[in-house]
């Protein structure tokens, strides 16, 4: 493991920022969904890069991405839902025109 | 250069590569697609890290059932926005340099920080990491509260999911 830590985080900075620029910059609300699992995958990346590099005999950085991760998937699963239940009232998937809330 | 500098190099260059292509294409499918590439290389990372059993949950939950959720409701939803204007907002540029502004941070604060050059030492034989987690995710007096209040997050939302989804059907 001749891998410096910081190649770890710098990847996983990378890769927030990827998905922090497809966030904000993308229309479609299930492209904006995307980008939020790329950040949730990069904190998943540290987590585990600190886990290995920091003490493998304290598991909590592991259970930590195990719990990230099945919060991941309730939140996609009930993003999708939010989605498909507003297009199939509104049929419309970009995230500015489900303005149903604002005043 | 070793072999795992080599390994991680190509790993890198997989996820970031395709992470671009997710937020850059213009289909969504495409998007969908290139998603689970991005996981397959975090996947790869986690082996890389001795995190066997993350590896094979990332595989199994995230490309097994949370890809192919997504493609589920980009192909519910087909056809909408590929015909008309961009895919991002007009404002596109803000958010791009508000990520490279962030980018530019975290990477100064990463390598400022002394113990950011070090390497990994060696998992100790005594060390059974897999029995270890098994055993923290069910012990008492380890982490079995987040477990369990983990599991009936997901519960609740698999509920709502499917109540919500189910609104406004005829």
């Amino acid at each position: 493991m001749s891998i410096p830590l910081s190649w770890y985080l710098i990847l996983a900075a990378v890769l927030f920022c990827i998905g922090l620029y497809g966030v904000l910059a993308r229309k479609n609300a299930i492209a904006i969904l995307l980008g939020v699992e790329l950040m949730l995958n990069a904190v998943n990346i540290n987590l585990v890069a600190f886990w290995r590099y920091l003490d493998p005999a304290q598991m909590g950085g592991q259970v930590f991405a195990v719990i990230v991760l099945a919060v991941a998937a309730a939140e996609v699963a009930v993003g999708l839902a939010l989605i498909i239940s507003v297009y199939r009232r509104r049929k419309t998937l970009v995230a500015d025109e489900i303005d149903l809330m604002k005043w | 250069m070793t072999a795992d500098k080599v390994i991680f190099l190509l790993c890198a260059a997989l996820i970031l590569g395709s992470a671009l292509m997710v937020v850059l294409t213009r289909k969504l499918i495409h998007a969908a697609l290139w998603l689970v590439s991005v996981l397959f290389g975090v996947a790869v990372l986690y082996a890389l890290l001795q995190a066997g059993f993350l590896a094979v949950v990332q595989v199994v939950i995230y490309i097994g059932a949370i890809a192919v959720l997504f493609i589920f409701a980009v192909m519910l939803t087909r056809r909408e926005l590929l015909d008309r204007g961009p895919q991002t907002r007009s404002n596109w540029w803000i958010a791009a340099i508000l990520a490279l502004l962030i980018l530019g941070g975290l990477v100064f604060l990463i390598l400022g920080q002394p113990e950011a050059g070090r390497s990994a030492a060696a998992i100790p034989a005594t060390v059974d990491t897999l029995r270890n987690l098994g055993m923290a995710l069910v012990s008492p007096s380890a982490y079995v509260l987040p477990f369990e209040v983990a599991s009936v997050l997901l519960l609740a939302a698999l509920v709502g999911a499917v109540y919500i989804a189910g609104i406004g059907k005829k």
